[in-house]
């Protein structure tokens, strides 16, 4: 069984809920962020302002990178991931990462931001909005998880990036999520909780014996067409110091796929982006 | 343009403190003044060439010094000292340019002369060039300041200076110095010039009253050098200063020039490889510095390559390495060449991205916009001459000679010599191997004839000196690289341009994806590219680190760089144990 069904209409609203939510937490704490802060403040902050809305469990406790952070930079252990006392600045790029779990529906979700101006930042943010395009189109036609991978790889490499999203435990670019249950309490351990990691302790047996695997990333194990599901994507791209991603949910079906919400911050983004640049081509045309 | 008047010198005499000065004039007098002053022992004659060149835009001054050519010798050594220097200065500057300010340019003593006069009437100034002469306040102060933090780098700068300055203490005996100049050591002086500096003697220089123009100028360093050194002064000048530093100059040492920049804010630095007289060695690129430092004192308009060297030599807080630098890269358009082209744009040079692939070559030039200056992509096939000689005359004329020169282009090529076809020789060559003769020919050229120095960097590869069954006609395009660019290396040597050869070993880029398999149908070809791939990706040595090491070897001019360890490690054996070596390359690894 997935863990969520994807033809409740009902249950999905409920994720999309849940996605909204982690979103206005980002759009509001990404408001607060002056220069000076930390990372760790500013997990505090998402996380107050989560747990004030109703949140009772994490996947995993949120997390910010800040500057060359947001591209893993010298990340060599797990416990780097972990938020730091690294300070914002004027011009920096961060990223904000968040999984909370209401009621059992979780969400898993990226956003990345700069304070003030940063030309790096912008072409970054500006390209990842093909990736968004690519998987969905990819998944739509079914190809195997890993070749899709190694699909993303390609285009990173075309666009002269790095591939960041191998530096997340299990090289994944994406993850199954869902309804969040056990009996063990609704506790973190390090940073992830304690729940999440039984549930997907159980998905990584059930879907093993099926050949698949409910995380998602280049090797055997995901040689296999799209699960249906909820899957958490997030690719996640570098230059120079400069790390931006995106994190949704994106709905797969037995023979579709879709993302869940197309009412997000950096979809409207890239939009007025393409809208702001497409009288510019035609003036230079 | 209006037209230029002849170059003819006109010659006159100008009262100065107490002597009669000798003073030429060249050039159209409405022009900007130039003023030339020469050093010790020559004349006004040593700057010919330079004052030549520079006639057909400027007016041109130059006068014999005191004591020197067909100025008069006062007798004593008390009528050497700066006050009478900067007097016959001034009277030259009342005759000639009464109403303007003029560009100082010195050499040698001229040049002590140019800081004492840009430190005490810098309003008489718009710019000044210093070659090869330092501010003798400057030196003492630094002299100084090594003897109180006497590190190793500190005293073997010091010592190399006081070697250098082995005359100085020699014109301090009383009668010696002038005893010899008249005994005939003008033929000795001569000849070492010519042996020593390449300087071959011509009319005027050393010029027929050398005899007498170093006995009476061994003045100029009894008068003000001890005076100076003991107690110097606070000298600083607002004025423009492009300090000129020849590299293999065997009387001033180049780290003179450290610190400098406190006493002339508006500084820029410029080094060539050349020795002492290198307004006589190389008179066409001393006179094309003149030109672009004065052009860019007085806010005129420069061609592309000149405004880039005045960014090149300008010295300031914060400054990138490759500032103001050209930088041409083929094969940028992915792996290597994409990284080494973004690490150099991240230092500030502006780039010139040559790839096959134009729309990946115009990818890296967008990304090294991003980090660094405006760059450039052309779509170019190294292995073709006709197109490499468009490339590089089109490159040449808009942007200029570039300063790097990055032969990066490669192809892959494995499996047994046996099945290589002759077709499939021919295009490893023809990329490989003649995409660096290329490369090096027509930029090498280009290079030597600006006289600038510059550096050429050949991707070859550990291949080169690892044999191998498994790749013969790469190993053999990489090892002929590798000798391409030591031979190179031996011939520009003498032209200040360093070459290098980069051996990477393995590192994770796509060219084991477009590598050729000879001998295998399309699917095995497909499957032996895909675990090659993998094999490189777990290796996992971006090309990023290649970058920064062909970044460190033109900095620091090195020849051959073995990049990851393996290539260290072959590169340690090929030389040790041929014997291993060979045994080694029997593996089929493929």
């Amino acid at each position: 069984m997935a863990l969520a069904r994807t033809d409740d209409a009902a249950e999905l609203e409920r994720f999309r809920e849940m996605q909204r939510l982690c979103y206005r937490c980002a759009a509001e704490v990404a408001a607060t962020l002056e220069p000076g802060v930390t990372e760790r403040e500013a997990c505090r902050r998402m996380r107050r302002w989560l747990l004030s809305n109703g949140v009772d469990d994490w996947l995993h406790t949120p997390f910010a990178w800040f500057g060359d952070r947001s591209a893993f930079t010298g990340f060599r252990t797990p416990a780097a991931f972990l938020p730091s006392g690294r300070r914002l600045e004027e011009g920096m790029p961060y990223i904000l990462d968040m999984a909370p779990v209401r009621d059992g529906y979780s969400a898993d979700i990226g956003y990345g931001g700069v304070l003030g101006e940063n030309r790096v930042w912008e072409r970054l943010d500006t390209d990842l909005a093909e990736y968004r395009t690519l998987i969905l189109e990819l998944v739509r036609r079914r190809r195997p998880f890993a070749e899709i991978y190694a699909e993303v790889d390609a285009l990173i490499e075309r666009q002269g990036y790095r591939n960041r999203h191998r530096k997340y435990p299990g090289r994944v670019i994406g993850h199954q999520v869902g309804i969040i249950g056990g009996i063990l309490p609704r506790r973190v351990g390090f940073p992830f909780g304690v729940r999440f990691l039984q549930t997907l302790g159980r998905e990584l047996v059930k879907e093993r014996l099926e050949g698949r695997s409910p995380l998602w990333n280049g090797a055997r194990r995901s040689q296999h067409p799209p699960t249906p599901g909820l899957w958490a994507v997030e690719p996640h791209i570098g230059f120079r110091g400069v790390g931006v991603k995106f994190e949704e949910i994106l709905v797969v079906t037995e023979d579709d796929a879709y993302w869940l919400d197309d009412d997000l911050p950096h979809v409207h983004r890239w939009a007025a982006r393409a809208d702001e640049a497409a009288p510019n081509e035609k003036a230079n045309a | 343009m209006t037209t230029v008047p002849s170059p003819a010198r006109r010659a006159r005499k100008v009262r100065g403190d107490g002597v009669d000065l000798a003073v030429y004039e060249q050039g159209d007098p409405r022009r900007p003044t130039v003023l030339l002053m020469h050093g010790y022992p020559d004349t006004h004659a040593v700057w010919d060439e330079v004052a030549a060149e520079l006639a057909e835009r400027y007016h041109v001054v130059r006068y014999d010094v005191r004591g020197a050519g067909a100025s008069s010798r006062p007798s004593g050594r008390r009528r050497y000292t700066f006050s009478y220097l900067m007097a016959d200065l001034r009277a030259v500057l009342d005759a000639t340019a009464p109403d303007r300010k003029v560009h100082l340019v010195g050499h040698d003593w001229g040049s002590i002369q140019g800081w004492e006069a840009a430190c005490t009437m810098p309003d008489r100034f718009a710019s000044f060039t210093s070659i090869s002469g330092p501010c003798l306040d400057h030196v003492a102060h630094l002299t100084r300041r090594g003897l109180r933090r006497p590190t190793p780098r500190d005293l073997k700068r010091s010592l190399g200076q006081a070697l250098r300055s082995w005359y100085i203490y020699f014109f301090q005996t009383p009668l010696l110095p002038e005893t010899l100049w008249r005994a005939g050591i003008t033929r000795l002086f001569t000849r070492a010039l010519e042996a020593g500096e390449g300087v071959a003697p011509r009319a005027g220089h050393p010029a027929r009253t050398l005899a007498r123009d170093g006995a009476a100028g061994v003045g100029l360093y009894r008068a003000n050098m001890t005076q100076r050194l003991r107690r110097p002064l606070d000298r600083r000048t607002s004025v423009p200063t492009q300090v000129i530093v020849p590299t293999r100059d065997l009387f001033v040492s180049p780290h003179l020039v450290a610190g400098l920049n406190a006493r002339a804010p508006r500084l820029s630095l410029r080094t060539i490889d050349a020795g002492h007289w290198v307004v006589r060695s190389h008179p066409g690129v001393i006179a094309r510095w003149i030109g672009e430092h004065i052009t860019g004192a007085t806010g005129g308009t420069l061609t592309p390559a000149g405004s880039r060297a005045l960014r090149r030599a300008r010295v300031e807080a914060g400054r990138r390495p490759f500032e103001g630098s050209l930088v041409v890269v083929t094969g940028a358009g992915s792996g290597i060449g994409r990284a080494t082209a973004l690490a150099f744009a991240e230092r500030g040079a502006e780039v010139v991205a040559a790839d096959l692939d134009l729309p990946s070559a115009r990818r890296t030039a967008e990304l090294a916009g991003l980090v660094g200056p405006d760059a450039h992509a052309f779509e170019v096939d190294v292995s073709d001459a006709g197109a490499m000689e468009h490339f590089a005359k089109t490159v040449l004329h808009d942007l200029g000679v570039p300063d790097v020169v990055v032969n990066n282009a490669g192809i892959g090529m494995a499996g047994p010599f046996l099945e290589h076809t002759a077709e499939d020789w021919r295009r490893v060559l023809d990329v490989n191997l003649w995409g660096v003769i290329h490369g090096s020919r027509l930029f090498g050229a280009a290079m030597a004839e600006r006289g600038e120095g510059g550096h050429i960097v050949n991707t070859a590869s550990a291949a080169a000196f690892t044999p191998s069954r498994t790749l013969p006609a790469y190993a053999t395009s990489k090892a002929a690289v590798l000798m391409l660019s030591e031979c190179l290396r031996a011939e520009l040597k003498g032209h200040g341009i360093g070459v290098s050869a980069i051996c990477p070993g393995i590192v994770n880029t796509n060219i084991t994806r477009t590598s050729r398999f000879v001998g295998l149908a399309a699917e095995d070809q497909e499957q032996r590219r895909h675990r090659a791939s993998r094999a490189y990706a777990l290796r996992n040595f971006g090309p990023e680190g290649v970058a920064e090491q062909i970044v460190a070897a033109v900095r620091r001019d090195r020849a051959v760089v073995a990049v990851t360890p393996e290539a260290k490690v072959s590169r340690l054996i090929s030389r040790l144990s041929p014997g291993l070596m060979r045994l080694l390359a029997r593996l089929d690894i493929g």
